[in-house]
């Protein structure tokens, strides 16, 4: 979608608020949240600024620098090389900084100045700063800066955005403005002689000036990285990348005989330089890291040695059996009312095709899913709260060592947390951890964490056939098989990253630098806005998908009707009993009839989808006209051979197993495949987690009915 | 005041950081968040069986491993 609009980049550090300036400039409502590293790929969206003017805003990553260590900061860095070059080249940067942590943040923000594009600093989070009576003099700043403007703004408050787009105006309407960064570094002479031949090197390559020629030498040497990234970029031929790689070396040979350090001397001069600057403004307080924090003080509990693994295991405890508690009575609610829209359209049409339509498809299948909206919901709800507070970068804090054993690390924390949710943003969130075999390790297992499409599944089977009891006076069974499907998914998923990172190969190096955001108390309003975004995104999707596959499996099981008038139509032979029968003796062994098997294809497109599915064949199959509950049709399911039960609780646990395990969602595979830039990872996680879904089952149900239960 | 490492200060304690042991590959992502020699650190916190450790610096936390904190050298 190209657009002529004038471009705006937003760059920054992790956390200091990109995203919420983002949705205040375009409307937009993009994930803001309060962890380092929740934006992971570029965003555009339209920001009107005045009646007649427009501009591109874009939305990118985080990052401390312009040399990456993992693949959210790479995409930052590979477009200021473009921008370099000349290619998309926004009109303007608007730097947003964290105005209570101004030192660190200015780092990046020099780096951007030196582009020659112009800089509009917006100085964020000031309500912090309000709060604890220090001020930042920015016009001053903006001075000793030479940043086109200086913005003191609250995202979260909401003030300072008139200004910033009244700046962003400015900067659009004029033409040629001058571009001149007053926080550049000084090269001393004898370095710059030293990396005189690299600074040659990329002349030839690109003509820029002097000054920032000499800072691609400097930066190009600091790692492998940075060196990467360049002759990616300038897409350099193998014989140029060998002398470029001699040349490195010796540069940086000579450096170290200087007494210096090469991997640190560009962020060595720069902070010197910015140190320099910035004493004179008061606002620097040398004594800062001296106060305790409020975060400090809640962290003495919360990441205590432990007390604060025992908190996080009870809070994830909490959540999962409160989403089976809390969610009862909404749902009671939402299923009588698709009861009543059921029978209610019974009795206003005639029969007919389209009546049958209607009810045993569409409100039978989108109706048996939507009743399950209350519990994801609560679920976002807890884990908007988990990430927004803060508390989730301590668990990954504390988690760092145990998942080191198993070939994760920290930051693989928050995308399988997410993975709860569902896996595909969990599998983007990955883009965060710098090392390749934790990140591919960390994809691999992600879509064994039970995702919220498998709850109506756990519900359906634990309402149905799991007693309500109480255990030890406080817990409830019901509750308990509930946390104990997330727990199965959640363990596996542990022991196969155990298992498999024996067989991947390391390609860089394992590290774990993180930085802790200050505890904050969730906004309502943005509380409340993911829950909304996430509930609207489910009833879509059972709108949509769900709606199309009842459909189109509703004509399956009532077609063909039977030739004659005189034999009744049975289900057994439609299309849809034809092909659920002839893979029964495949899933037989599992407990599994033609029906389930029917809605385990029907998975594929979904997993809640085998919900719908149950609920359309047994509409269909009933021949009275009322409209049937699924809970109670599971209930009364006989096996005409023994004339039992056909569904038991060990039935029930077997295809909660199976859906713990059983790898079913396309579009995950979809996102598998993106991200990893090959078919061999998707196809490595379907069969194994195929092959775990069968055996998991075969021995449940195999084994139970060896011990007796029926 | 004596050289020694960072893993080895006690929580609550602060020092300068003197220099960084050559083999720290991380050493260039850390000078990059303003983590360099001459800076005031503030050790928060130890975790665990020798799991991260946590500093405070430049007004902010930050999390490190224990096995790159050993080769700090702070004063
Ligand atoms: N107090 C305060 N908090 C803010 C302000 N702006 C943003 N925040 C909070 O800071 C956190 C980070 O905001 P985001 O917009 O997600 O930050 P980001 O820069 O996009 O972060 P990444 O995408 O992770 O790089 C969120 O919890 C916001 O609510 C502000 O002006 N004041
Ligand atoms: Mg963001």
């Amino acid at each position: 979608m190209a657009t002529n609009l004038p471009l705006i980049a937003l760059m920054g550090n992790p956390n200091s608020g990109k995203t919420a300036i983002f949705n205040l400039l375009t409307g937009m409502n993009q994930k803001v949240s309060n962890y380092p590293g929740i934006t992971v790929e570029q965003r555009r969206g339209n920001a009107q600024l005045t009646d007649n003017s427009t501009v591109e805003i874009m939305d990118m990553p985080g990052t401390y620098s312009l040399t990456p260590e993992s693949l959210d900061e790479k995409i930052v860095a590979q477009q200021t090389l473009k921008w370099l070059n000349g290619i998309d080249r926004p009109a303007a940067i608007i730097s947003v900084v964290d105005a209570g942590n101004l030192s660190r943040n200015l780092y990046l923000t020099s780096q951007v100045m030196e582009l020659g594009i112009p800089v509009i600093i917006a100085l964020n989070m000031m309500d912090r700063l309000k709060r604890k009576n220090q001020e930042i003099d920015s016009v001053k700043l903006q001075k000793m800066l030479g940043a086109h403007a200086v913005i003191p703004m609250s995202a979260q408050e909401k003030w300072g955005i008139n200004e910033l787009q009244a700046e962003l105006t400015d900067v659009i309407t004029k033409e040629n403005i001058e571009v001149c960064s007053h926080i550049q570094m000084e090269i001393p002479k004898e370095i710059e002689k030293i990396i005189n031949p690299i600074s040659e090197f990329l002349h030839n390559k690109c003509d820029h000036d002097n000054y920032i020629t000499n800072v691609q030498a400097l930066r190009l040497i600091t790692r492998k990285s940075a060196f990467d990234l360049y002759s990616e970029c300038e897409d350099l031929s193998s014989s140029e990348i060998k002398s470029l790689i001699l040349l490195r070396d010796k540069v940086a040979h000579e450096i170290d005989e200087l007494g210096l350090n090469h991997r640190i001397l560009e962020a060595t001069l720069r902070f010197e330089m910015l140190d320099n600057t910035l004493k004179d403004l008061t606002l620097i307080n040398q004594n800062e890291i001296k106060n305790q924090s409020r975060s400090e003080r809640v962290d003495k509990m919360l990441t205590h040695k432990w007390l604060g693994p025992l908190i996080f295991l009870t809070l994830l405890y909490g959540i999962f059996q409160s989403i089976f508690i809390w969610a009862t009575i909404p749902m009671q609610y939402i299923d009588s009312g698709v009861g009543y829209l059921g029978n209610y359209c019974v009795q206003l049409f005639s029969p007919g095709i389209l009546r049958d339509l209607l009810v045993e498809g569409i409100i039978s299948g989108v109706g048996a899913i939507l009743i399950f909206l209350p519990q994801i919901l609560i679920l976002i709800f807890f884990m908007t709260i988990l990430e927004d507070t803060g508390y989730m970068a301590r668990v990954a804090f504390m988690m760092d060592k145990l998942m080191n054993k198993i070939g994760l690390q920290g930051k693989s924390v928050l995308p399988l947390m997410s993975g709860y949710a569902c896996a595909i943003p969990g599998i983007m969130a990955t883009r965060t951890i710098d090392s390749w075999k934790e990140r591919m390790i960390t994809i691999i297992v992600l879509p064994l964490i039970s995702c919220s499409a498998r709850l109506p599944v756990y519900t359906l089977m634990i309402g149905a056939f799991i007693p309500n009891k109480p255990i030890l006076g406080f817990l409830n069974l019901q509750g308990l098989t509930m946390v104990f499907m997330y727990f199965l998914g959640t363990v596996t998923a542990m022991i196969i990253a155990a298992i498999i990172s024996r067989f991947i190969e390391e390609k860089g190096k394992s590290s774990f630098v993180m930085e802790m955001p200050p505890y904050r108390m969730p906004l309502a309003v943005s509380l409340f806005r993911q829950v909304y975004i996430r509930g609207k995104l489910f009833v879509i999707n059972a709108g949509k998908i769900i709606m199309a596959i009842s459909i189109v499996l509703w004509f399956l099981a009532s077609f063909p009707k039977p030739e004659s008038d005189t034999v009744s139509f049975s289900i057994q032979d439609s299309y849809a009993g034809k092909i659920g029968h002839a893979i029964e003796p495949v899933i037989a062994p599992l407990g599994f009839d033609w029906k389930i098997g029917v809605g385990l294809i029907t998975s594929f497109a979904a997993r809640e989808v085998v919900v719908s599915t149950l609920a359309t064949l047994y509409n269909v199959e009933d021949e009275g006209d009322d409209f049937v509950g699924i809970t109670e049709a599971l209930k009364n399911e006989v096996n005409p051979l023994t004339g039992l039960p056909r569904y038991t609780p060990l039935v029930a646990l077997s295809i909660m197993v199976f859906y713990v395990y059983a790898a079913q969602c396309m579009a995950t595979f979809a996102i598998v495949k993106n991200e990893t830039n090959s078919w061999k990872w998707p196809l490595i996680m379907i069969a194994y987690m195929m092959g775990l879904a069968y055996i998991g089952s075969l021995l449940v149900y195999q084994g139970g009915q060896v011990l007796g239960f029926v | 005041m004596s050289i020694k490492q960072l893993h080895q200060l006690l929580p609550g304690e602060s020092a300068q950081i003197i220099s960084f042991h050559k083999d720290l590959t991380l050493q260039s992502r850390l000078v990059e968040m303003g983590i360099l020699p001459g800076v005031e650190i503030r050790l928060l916190k130890k975790g665990p069986f020798n799991g991260p450790i946590e500093i405070k610096v430049r007004c902010y936390e930050v999390a490190l491993r224990y096995k790159d904190a050993m080769q700090i050298n702070v004063s």
